[in-house]
């Protein structure tokens, strides 16, 4: 019988998979990848509490919509300036990206 | 269903110039696009006015997932004024060194005024999440959007990353209170939110909701990408996300842990002091060694947000009506400064502040304005910033945290020393060139505006005072 808690374990390990990728990996791609994956975490934790306390109400589906809709945004801009910066520099790695300081 | 669509006016006026402008921008020819940032202005100046007219609506819309009422109205026309006069200030600054984006430029603030509106007037957390996303996208592309510049593309890159990664925190935190509660809505939140009391989510999805607001008001430790990202962007949209954005991230963390989580704030309390103490110190010390003006004016514009947080640590009226008044000499006061730097880079000048030295032969304006913005923001007695301080301190002080305003105080007196630094460079020093520096006559009297409110409300700041307590009364 597969209960919440399996459901929020999974979210959990999946969003801990995604943050640890969002600040070791180097490439910016990459980094978004993960970001996309804790996103998700999010998504399972919002259909999970929908169908297990809120039966019926759909609150939670329509967030994990908003949320697979922005989040697609979020990735469009991203990669656009991905490409931007990389037609200047011809690097994605963002330990090369110092011009700033860190 | 019947909605008040009349509740929506100034949000409709928003949307409707933005679309305009875009639409216009596309018709007319290269050379008459000067004209887009003044029908930009004249649509906020309209939407200031409608704003004015709703001052004391209380209402909400769609069962309370839109709220209107003063406490949002106040911080949004606060948002509006700072985007008219970040227009006023940089719409030259744009138009010579940006001209092929101009008209980007344009819309794109409006659009990131309609994001932080609807943010502060969020009720749920759908619609949170939804305006936050259209602030900070919208705000994403106006710091990348100088594409020659890498400078502007590398902090635009930052900016995404860390916003990103921030906004999947804020919602994992944002579902965990959703699971505990069942509602999204922020006022039935506080309703369920006290039969499960000693609940260990809540406590999670409390700290990662604050780590997410954390982020946008860049408090410590989640301020990394301020000083990148302002000194990246193109100078005018520095001073629209050093004031308007983190104005309506502070409005919105003040909403959601007033009004939804008030009932567990002994749990949230102690959190919120660790931070605004780090804030307030790392903020201070950290600006002393830098050498970038605007580099500087982020370390500044951290710990001024540590300043805004103490009132929600004092937790009463006074200290929200303290923290209203705060933001909003802050907002004259640090446009002000953001202004000069503006128009000293626009006329020429670099960003560091040596180029700074004897400003005041160069223009004597530019040195004056700067001078006295920086002094209101690091407390000085007649000018507006001491009188924010010391309500701040005194509604702290009321609920027993003399500890707190002792540390306030201190790192208050450090802050004299960096923005004095800038005050010698500009005074003190010989200038390289004697040229005298080219200010446009209309940034020339948005400047003296600025100047001009923050020594007035040094001077005369009771209805302003009166203004904000009764805005913040709808909290208590």
């Amino acid at each position: 019988m597969i209960t919440l808690n399996h459901y929020l374990l999974l979210s959990a390990m999946l969003f801990c998979i995604g943050l640890y990728g969002a600040l070791a990996k180097k490439n910016a791609i990459a980094i978004l990848i993960s970001i996309e994956l804790m996103l998700n975490a999010v998504n399972i934790n919002l259909v999970a509490f929908t169908k297990y306390l809120t039966p019926g109400v759909f609150t939670g589906q329509i967030f994990a919509i908003f949320v697979i809709v922005v989040a697609a945004c979020e990735v469009a801009i991203g990669l656009a300036i991905i490409v931007a910066i990389y037609r200047n520099r011809t690097t994605t790695i963002v330990e090369n990206l110092d011009w700033l300081k860190w | 269903m019947d909605i008040n669509f009349s509740l929506l006016i100034p949000e409709f006026i928003v949307v409707g110039f933005a679309f305009l402008v875009l639409i216009i921008s596309l018709l007319v020819p290269e050379i008459q696009k000067k004209g887009l940032g003044y029908v930009s202005i004249f649509g906020l100046l309209f939407t200031l006015i409608s704003l004015y007219l709703m001052m004391n609506v209380q209402d909400s819309l769609l069962q309370g997932m839109y709220i209107v009422d003063p406490f949002a109205t106040f911080i949004k026309m606060l948002i509006v004024l700072s985007s008219i006069m970040v227009l006023l200030l940089g719409t030259e600054y744009v138009y010579r060194l940006i001209n092929e984006y101009y008209s980007e430029f344009c819309f794109l603030v409006l659009f990131a005024t309609l994001g932080m509106m609807a943010l502060v007037s969020a009720g749920d957390f759908i619609t949170l999440y939804v305006a936050l996303e259209l602030m900070t996208i919208t705000f994403i592309v106006l710091v990348g959007f100088w594409t020659r510049n890498t400078k502007s593309s590398e902090a635009a890159i930052k900016y995404i990353l860390l916003s990103a990664l921030s906004s999947a925190v804020l919602l994992y935190g944002l579902t965990l209170i959703y699971g505990v509660t069942g509602t999204t809505l922020i006022n039935d939140v506080v309703g369920t939110i006290g039969k499960s009391f000693d609940n260990s989510i809540l406590l999670v999805g409390l700290v990662f909701l604050i780590s997410g607001f954390g982020f946008k008001v860049s408090a410590v430790p989640f301020h990394m990408w301020t000083p990148d990202v302002y000194e990246g962007a193109p100078t005018p949209v520095t001073a629209l996300l050093s004031v308007a954005s983190k104005g309506a991230a502070l409005a919105v963390f003040f909403r959601v842990f007033l009004k939804g989580l008030a009932g567990i704030s002994t749990l949230w309390i102690p959190i919120l002091i660790t931070i605004t103490v780090l804030t307030i110190m790392l903020g201070n010390f950290v600006a002393i060694p830098q050498k970038n003006i605007k580099r500087l004016l982020a370390f500044s514009g951290v710990a001024q947000a540590g300043y805004i947080l103490l009132g929600l640590v004092a937790f009463t009226t006074f200290g929200v009506a303290s923290s209203l008044f705060y933001l909003a000499l802050y907002v004259f006061s640090n446009l002000g400064a953001f202004g000069v730097v503006i128009a000293f880079s626009q006329a020429g000048g670099g960003d560091q502040i040596s180029d700074y030295n004897g400003l005041w032969k160069r223009s004597p304006l530019l040195a004056a304005v700067m001078l006295i913005c920086l002094l209101s923001l690091a407390g000085i007695p007649p000018l507006v910033g001491f009188v924010g301080k010391f309500h701040l301190f005194r509604a702290v002080m009321e609920q027993g945290y003399v500890w707190l305003v002792f540390v306030a105080l201190g790192m208050s007196m450090v802050s004299v020393y960096y923005y004095l630094l800038v005050a010698k460079a500009m005074y003190l020093k010989n200038p390289k060139t004697n040229d005298a520096v080219k200010v446009p006559i209309g940034m020339q009297i948005t400047l003296l505006a600025t100047m001009v409110i923050t020594i007035f409300l040094g001077l005369y700041q009771t209805p302003l005072i009166n203004l904000t307590i009764s805005v913040a009364e709808t909290f208590f």
